[in-house]
């Protein structure tokens, strides 16, 4: 099986660690993975922060990059999110704009192949043991796009749960947003900067070492907050613990 | 443009400031943060136990939903069969364009009877069009009686929210204001009133007795107004609504156009779906339901004042008009992270909260500065969608309003179809957006952008002064690696890729 | 231009892009959710009505017929109630035993002179299991609104099993929108301070109901 990886502008430029971990994960699989170089940004912020019609082209971009690929992969929920679910809708308000249906032609065909990491290991390959190994203690925390958005459920857990040395705890408040969200963590950084802070005490308060989550933009967001707090915990991305094996272990 | 008046009661208006300025005093004011805290996720707790205990809780949405959009997709059409069905029961209906009309109305209506004070039912309509300050420029003297609502009038204070308007109020302060208060509104507080919940409510029990058993006028609002019978319904918790709905002489009930269901039948979702939203109770303890007048049994005389207020500006934008849903339930506040953190008065309008930030703006238009931060007064989190019990998709009304502030475009305003222009002072980010979005599209420039970014690493501050101090005031800066995935990529695989 | 107008037309030229939308009510409207949750024999009904009812702090009695006039003036004289209202269409049985001075629900009377009335005894129109809820119309055995709502004591009678239904679809189907309908769901409470309930503000503090079932 051959599938694109779409990692994502952040990934790209500030967690090619990410990168690499999907890559060795994937392969370690039986899965022939690509990295189409053209690809670049979903358009999520432009769209979130309203300019939908900057994002258009970002999105026209995507699907001209990714169109011909079987299945296409991410390491983000919300980066998934986007594609799946506004995609659609950035198509038909162009049709209600008046602009008739080529907008929604050209998104339609990346749609329904895109995958997150942990749906695609689920529900395409079908696993979840994935042989990974990883002695740490660590809490997970469900990001809002891949809860709410494209309804992961415990797809994350039964993978996390199945790594062997893996120490699994719950986090209290866990599907409370960590107050990211974009452009809000600047709009709003007093409101952002107070949900982050409570969101990376409830993380302390589960004495794990590793807080782990499916999508890097939180990650920096709960990370950074916890280096400014000096808490000693690590945001570390799911894909990087699954592709972490006795043999060649994350560092 | 006069603008739509969403009542700031107590206050002489200077204008609220933009959301995070006025959510920054909240988020570390500590009491504040404690009182919000410990309601909301008490609430939600109970809400969720609500909700699970029905089986069917996602048909409801559906038919909760598709009820509200066919009746408003309708809505001149059910708006003249209620308008006969309420005057064939006796009533007598009244059309308020704005909220001007609206106080003009009622206030014509209380000195037709000769009387000078009226006692209410809680009512966001009423807020909403601030009845009670033009009632009391008419020399006539609204008293609150729902508790929350006693204690907001009695501490000279602001709504912070939609069910439970003192939420931002702990028990200790509640018990302060009666003491202190009461007295100069009627029946002081008792004699050593402690802060149990149970003396504070036989506080209010004592307190406005006395007003009921006098009022010969009584202002409500309607949770629900069904269009083929030309009934009105009162859903609340304590009696004081059906004390105003049943012992005056006169009441007068003031209520949004887009209240309205088609049947009698409808209130069988409604009826399910708002208490267990709400307060979390299968059923709150009373629900008051009245058709026109009834021959020796309550009010010998009833007003409808059907209230417009920038709502038929909101049904004319077909993203937006997913607001007219609302049945005012509360959920979505009390499942609100931000809500939680910023209070109910950061959001500068009766209406707080993530429907606040999609229907304030959209009533009254996004030419403040509160009206036009609202939109951004959010992460996006999904939590308000995935509880509201007419389905909601407040995330996709607060993007689209966000290009609305940003893009400016087609809009209507009282009724007159208008184009806006784009928001000032999003100039900077707005060229930020194009740039990035240059750079997205010509992937060469992306690639020059961020080698740039990994060779100058070391350089990189923790912190960023001016405007960076927006992200490193609570958080330090992520650290730039040595090379971007993609160069790795090409290093490692080079060859390998379809794509390029 | 009147504002009915204004506003019939300001709604009219907002819908313009949905003008075309003629689906029918019935269509438009997908009613998939359930018409009462989960299935209960006649007794079991009843059993949960109790339980709702005592969960939002209602006290709840049960009694055969010939009891109930036992049972009544046993409850008023429990709480010492000296007066009691009493709906024009009572059947004047229940009140039999009963010492307390009757006072009859009178259109002239004043809410001043009801809240001096210590209690007061109601049948009721419907009542609903799956939410511990009492609904009164108005009926005679009713009487007006204010009556159970002045006094701090109500005493309510339902038959059981026929008054009561499962669910509020079935308890709206056997109301009549065109009476004063009064759901009542425990004794007044609220949740205003701190989102926590308490009971008891300004409706009756104390709600009594009594399941009256056949003789013996």
């Amino acid at each position: 099986m051959r599938v694109a990886l779409f990692l994502t502008c952040v990934n790209d430029t500030l967690y090619p660690d990410t990168g690499r971990a999907v890559v060795k994960l994937l392969t370690r699989l039986g899965v022939e993975v690509d990295f189409p170089m053209a690809q670049t940004c979903c358009g999520q912020a432009h769209y979130n922060t309203g300019y939908r019609h900057e994002a258009e082209p970002l999105a026209r971009h995507f699907s001209d990059v990714f169109g011909g690929y079987a299945a296409i992969v991410t390491p983000s929920g919300s980066c998934g999110a986007m594609v799946r679910e506004l995609y659609p809708r950035m198509g038909e308000r162009a049709r209600a704009e008046g602009r008739g249906d080529t907008l929604a032609a050209t998104l339609a065909p990346v749609v329904p192949k895109t995958y997150e990491l942990t749906e695609f290991l689920v529900d395409v390959l079908g696993v979840t043991d994935v042989g990974a190994h990883y002695p740490h203690k660590v809490t997970y925390h469900p990001t809002c796009h891949g809860l709410r958005g494209l309804g992961l459920g415990d797809r994350p857990l039964r993978l996390l749960r199945a790594v062997k040395g893996l120490e699994l705890v719950e986090l209290p408040g866990a599907d409370e947003c960590c107050g990211f969200g974009g452009t809000f963590a600047l709009k709003n950084s007093d409101v952002s900067g107070a949900m982050g802070a409570d969101k990376v005490r409830n993380a302390e308060a589960t004495g794990a070492e590793v807080l782990c989550a499916a999508d890097n933009s939180c990650l920096m967001h709960i990370g950074t907050t916890m280096a400014r707090l000096r808490t000693g915990m690590r945001p570390v991305h799911i894909a990087e613990i699954l592709a972490s094996t006795e043999e060649e272990p994350a560092v | 443009m006069s603008g739509t008046y969403l009542g700031m009661p107590a206050f002489p208006p200077p204008p609220p400031p933009a959301f995070p300025e006025a959510a920054r005093d909240a988020v570390h004011d500590q009491t504040l943060r404690g009182n919000l805290r410990h309601a909301t996720h008490t609430i939600r707790a109970k809400r969720a136990r609500a909700v699970a205990e029905v089986s069917d809780w996602a048909a409801l949405r559906e038919a909760g939903m598709r009820i509200k959009d066919h009746t408003l997709r309708h809505l001149d059409r059910y708006l003249v069969q209620l308008e006969e069905s309420v005057t064939a029961a006796g009533g007598t209906v009244h059309w308020a364009v704005d909220a001007d009309e609206a106080n003009r109305i009622v206030a014509g209506l209380v000195k037709a009877t000769g009387e000078t004070e009226v006692v209410k039912v809680k009512s966001m309509a009423t807020q909403e069009i601030g009845l009670n300050e033009a009632l009391e420029a008419e020399g006539i003297r609204a008293y609150e009686t729902d508790l929350a609502e006693l204690i907001v009038q009695l501490g000279r204070d602001r709504p912070s929210h939609i069910l439970v308007p003192a939420i931002h109020r702990n028990r200790g302060e509640i018990r302060d204001i009666f003491r202190q208060e009461m007295g100069e509104w009627g029946r002081p507080a008792p004699e050593g009133l402690t802060d149990t919940p149970a003396e504070l409510a036989e506080a209010a029990r004592l307190h406005l007795r006395e007003k009921f058993l006098r009022a010969k006028v009584g202002v409500s609002g309607a949770n629900f107004m069904v269009a083929e019978t030309g009934t009105l319904v009162v859903v609340e918790s304590e009696g004081n609504g059906r004390m105003c709905l049943t012992l005056p002489e006169t009441l007068i009930s003031v209520v949004g156009i887009e209240k309205i269901l088609p049947t009698w039948q409808d209130l069988e979702v409604f009826l399910q779906t708002l208490p267990r939203s709400s307060t979390a109770e299968r059923m709150n303890p009373y629900t008051s339901m009245w058709t026109g007048t009834t021959d020796e049994d309550g009010p010998r005389t009833f007003h409808l004042v059907l209230l417009d207020n920038g709502r038929t500006d909101t049904l004319a934008d077909e993203v937006g008009r997913q607001a007219l849903r609302c049945i005012r339930c509360s959920a979505c506040l009390n499942v609100c992270p931000v809500y939680e953190r910023a209070g109910g008065h950061a959001y500068g309008s009766v209406y707080p909260g993530p429907i606040g930030a999609i229907l304030s703006p959209q009533l009254r238009g996004i030419a403040s500065e509160i009206d036009a931060s609202l939109p951004y007064a959010s992460s996006l989190c999904g939590a308000c969608y995935e509880v509201c019990p007419v389905a909601i998709d407040i995330p996709e009304v607060l993007v689209h309003l966000r290009e609305r502030v940003v893009e400016g475009g087609r809009t209507t305003r009282e009724g007159n179809k208008v184009v806006l222009r784009p928001a000032k002072g999003h100039a900077a980010e707005r060229a930020a957006m194009r740039a990035a979005r240059w750079a997205f599209t010509h992937p060469g420039a992306l690639r020059t952008g961020q080698r740039l970014a990994s060779r100058t690493r070391r350089f990189h501050p923790r912190t960023l002064p001016g405007p960076g101090r927006a992200w490193s005031g609570t958080r330090d800066l992520p650290p730039v690696p040595a090379e971007p995935f993609r160069d790795w990529w090409q290093r490692t695989h080079d060859g390998r890729d379809r794509g390029e | 231009m009147s504002s009915r107008e204004r506003i019939l037309g300001r709604v009219r030229r907002a819908l313009a892009d949905v003008r075309q939308d003629d689906t029918p009510y019935e269509q438009a409207i997908e009613r998939s959710y359930v018409r009462e949750h989960g299935e209960r024999s006649a007794e079991q009904t009843v059993d949960l009505l109790a339980g709702n009812l005592a969960d939002y702090r209602a006290i709840v009695h049960r009694c055969a017929t010939d009891e109930l006039a036992a049972m009544i003036a046993g409850l008023l004289a429990g709480r010492g109630a000296q007066t009691v209202l009493v709906p024009s269409g009572l059947d004047g049985d229940w009140l039999a035993a009963v010492d307390a001075e009757r006072v009859p629900d009178r259109a002239e009377s004043t809410p001043h002179e009801l809240d001096r009335v210590d209690s007061v005894v109601t049948a009721c129109a419907v009542a609903v299991a799956e939410t511990g809820t009492i609904v009164l119309d108005g009926s005679p055995d009713q009487g007006r609104r204010r009556i159970t709502l002045v006094p701090d004591h109500h005493i309510c009678v339902v038959r059981i099993p026929d008054q009561v239904v499962s669910s509020v679809p079935q308890a709206l189907e056997r109301l009549d929108p065109a009476r004063p309908l009064t759901w009542i769901s425990g004794p007044s409470a609220t949740s205003d301070i701190e989102l926590d309930r308490v009971e008891g503000v300004h409706g009756p503090r104390t709600l009594e109901v009594v399941l009256v079932h056949g003789p013996g």
